[in-house]
C-alpha cells in the first residue's frame, strides 16, 4: 500500500518534471529541470529493482547531462546567427517515434513470463559469468552491444563535424580542488564497477559512464590537457573498444569448435568478456568525454 | 523492540524532519540565499540523521559505506552550495543574463 | 521504513514548486541540490527495504556526481571571472 503510494508519487513528479523541462520558455531552465528527471529516473530504476539501469541513469543523468546541456547552451548563446529551429519536423518525428512506442507498448504481454530469464538462467553456467546481465550483453546478445559501441562511435564523429571552440576560464579553486580530491575515488569506483560486472551489477557502460563524468569535470577544471581529439592515443583508445570486440569475435571463430560469430568458447568467455569490456569501458568514457569537452586548441589540418 | 531498534527509528524520524524542514525552507524563505541556508542544514544533518539510524540496523560494512557516501554528500553539497552561490553573486553584481535564447516566444 | 520513504519522497514534491517556477536561476539549481540528497536517503532507505545492496553504489555515484553539474554551469556560462590568485595558472 505504502509503496504502492510511493510508485504514483514518483510517476507524478516524473510526469510533471518533464511536462516541465518541454514547456519551459528558457533554456537554461528546461537544462535544469532535466536533470532533475534524470536523478529522478535513477530513483524510479532502482524502486524498479534495476540497479544496472540505476547505475548507468545516475552517472548519465546526474553527471554527464547537465555538463553536456551547459556546454551546449553556451555555444548555442555564442553563436547570434543561429537559425531559428523549424518546428513542424520534429514533431512529425516526435509523433512517428511515439506511435510506434505506443503500439510496442500493446505489444508486451498483460502477465509477464518468466520464460527468457529463465532461459537465461539456464545457460548462465556456459556464460563466464554470474551476474544475467552481463551474461546477456556480453555473451548471449553480444552483437547488440557491439552495435551499440558503434552507434556510440557514429554519434561522436556526428558531434565532430560541429566546429566550435569554447575557451576554457581558470577555474574557481574551490572547484578544482574538489575536482582533484574526487579522482581517485572516481578512479577506484569505476574500476569497481567494471569488476563487479561479472557477478553483480555494474559493467563497462556503467563504469565507462562514471569515468567519463569523472574526465569531464577534470577538464572543465583546467586538468587533463592530454584530452583532446587532436591527440593520436585517445582517438586509438576511441576506438579500442570496437576493435577489441571485432578482434575478439575473430580470434574465438579460429579457435577449433567454434562456428558461430560472436560465440565464446566457454573455458576463456570469463578472460575475453573482462577483456572486451575493459578496452569498451575506456572507448565508451572517452567518447563520453570527449562528446562535452576535448575540442582542440585550433582546428586540426586536415578537417 | 530493543533499544537500538529504538534508537534507529527515533534517528531515522528526526532525519526526515530535517529534510521536511528543507523543503519548507525552500519553499518559504524570502530570498535566494537563505534558501540555500536552508538546503544546506537538509543536505548535512537530515542525511546523516537517516544514515546513522539505518546503520544501526545494518551490517558493519554497509554503515562504512553509508557514512562514506554521507561524508562525499557533505562535501559535494558544500562545494556546489558555494559555487553556485559564487555564480549567482557574480550575476547580480553584472546582471547579464545567463544564455536564454529561446526567450522571446 | 515505507513511512520514511513516502515522507522523504513529500519533501522532494515541496521542491517541485521551486525547480519549476524559480524564480531565479539559482533557487531551481538549489531545488536538484536538495533533489540529490533526498534522493540518496531515498536509495539507501530503498537499499534496506529491498534488500538490494546494489542500490548504495547507486547512492554512492550521485553523491560524487552531484557537484558536476555546478561546475559546469560555472565554466560554461559563467562570464570567466575566474579568481587567479588559485594554483597561479591563466588559461
Amino acid at each position: 500500500m505504502g509503496l504502492l503510494l510511493f510508485d504514483v508519487v514518483l510517476c507524478a513528479l516524473l510526469l510533471t518534471l518533464a511536462g516541465a523541462a518541454m514547456l519551459s520558455r528558457q533554456l537554461v531552465h528546461a537544462v535544469t529541470l532535466f536533470i532533475a528527471f534524470g536523478v529522478m529516473m535513477a530513483l524510479a530504476w532502482a524502486r524498479l529493482q534495476a540497479p544496472d539501469l540505476a547505475l548507468a541513469e545516475a552517472a548519465i543523468g546526474a553527471g554527464l547531462t547537465g555538463a553536456l546541456c551547459f556546454t551546449a547552451l553556451a555555444r548555442y548563446a555564442g553563436d547570434a546567427g543561429y537559425p531559428k529551429p523549424k518546428l513542424w519536423l520534429p514533431l512529425v518525428f516526435v509523433a512517428a517515434v511515439s506511435a510506434l512506442l505506443l503500439y510496442s507498448v500493446f505489444q508486451i504481454p498483460a502477465q509477464p513470463t518468466t520464460e527468457l530469464s529463465e532461459r537465461v538462467a539456464e545457460h548462465l553456467a556456459v556464460s563466464g559469468v554470474s551476474h544475467p546481465v552481463t551474461a546477456v550483453l556480453l555473451n548471449f546478445r553480444a552483437w547488440d552491444t557491439l552495435l551499440e559501441l558503434l552507434v556510440l562511435l557514429l554519434a561522436l564523429l556526428g558531434a565532430r563535424q560541429v566546429p566550435s571552440q569554447l575557451p576554457l576560464h581558470a577555474g574557481w579553486s574551490l572547484s578544482v580542488s574538489w575536482s582533484r580530491l574526487l579522482s581517485p575515488m572516481l578512479l577506484l569506483l569505476s574500476a569497481y564497477l567494471l569488476w563487479r560486472g561479472a557477478a553483480a551489477p555494474g559493467g563497462a557502460f556503467q563504469a565507462g559512464a562514471l569515468l567519463a563524468s569523472g574526465l569531464v569535470i577534470l577538464r572543465l577544471n583546467q586538468q587533463l590537457a592530454w584530452l583532446s581529439w587532436q591527440n593520436f592515443a585517445v582517438r586509438t583508445l576511441v576506438l579500442a573498444g570496437l576493435i577489441a570486440f571485432v578482434m575478439a569475435g575473430l580470434a574465438s571463430l579460429l579457435l577449433p569448435g567454434q562456428l558461430v560469430w560472436l560465440s565464446w568458447p566457454v573455458a576463456l568467455a570469463g578472460g575475453i568478456i573482462l577483456l572486451v569490456e575493459t578496452f569498451a569501458t575506456l572507448a565508451i568514457a572517452l567518447t563520453l568525454a570527449l562528446l562535452v569537452v576535448g575540442e582542440p586548441e585550433q582546428e586540426p589540418a586536415d578537417a | 523492540m530493543s533499544i537500538l531498534q529504538l534508537c534507529s527509528w527515533l534517528l531515522l524520524a528526526l532525519g526526515v524532519v530535517f529534510f521536511l524542514a528543507g523543503s519548507l525552507g525552500l519553499l518559504r524563505f524570502a530570498d535566494s540565499f537563505s534558501r540555500l541556508h536552508a538546503v544546506t542544514k537538509a543536505d548535512t544533518l537530515g542525511l546523516g540523521l537517516v544514515v546513522i539510524g539505518l546503520s544501526l540496523q545494518s551490517h558493519w560494512r554497509e554503515a562504512c559505506l553509508m557514512l562514506l557516501i554521507w561524508l562525499v554528500v557533505m562535501g559535494s553539497g558544500a562545494v556546489s552550495c558555494q559555487l553556485l552561490a559564487r555564480f549567482s553573486h557574480e550575476q547580480q553584481a553584472n546582471p547579464v543574463e545567463p544564455a536564454d535564447p529561446g526567450q522571446e516566444d | 521504513m515505507t513511512l520514511v520513504l513516502l515522507l522523504l519522497l513529500f519533501s522532494m514534491l515541496l521542491g517541485l514548486w521551486r525547480v519549476i517556477k524559480g524564480p531565479t536561476l539559482l533557487d531551481r539549481l538549489l531545488t536538484i541540490q536538495l533533489f540529490g540528497s533526498s534522493g540518496v536517503a531515498i536509495l539507501l532507505v530503498l537499499s534496506k527495504l529491498l534488500a538490494l545492496p546494489a542500490l548504495l553504489d547507486v547512492a554512492l555515484l550521485i553523491a560524487i556526481l552531484a557537484a558536476a553539474a555546478p561546475a559546469a554551469l560555472v565554466q560554461r556560462l559563467g562570464k570567466s571571472r575566474a579568481d587567479t590568485r588559485s594554483l597561479g595558472k591563466t588559461p
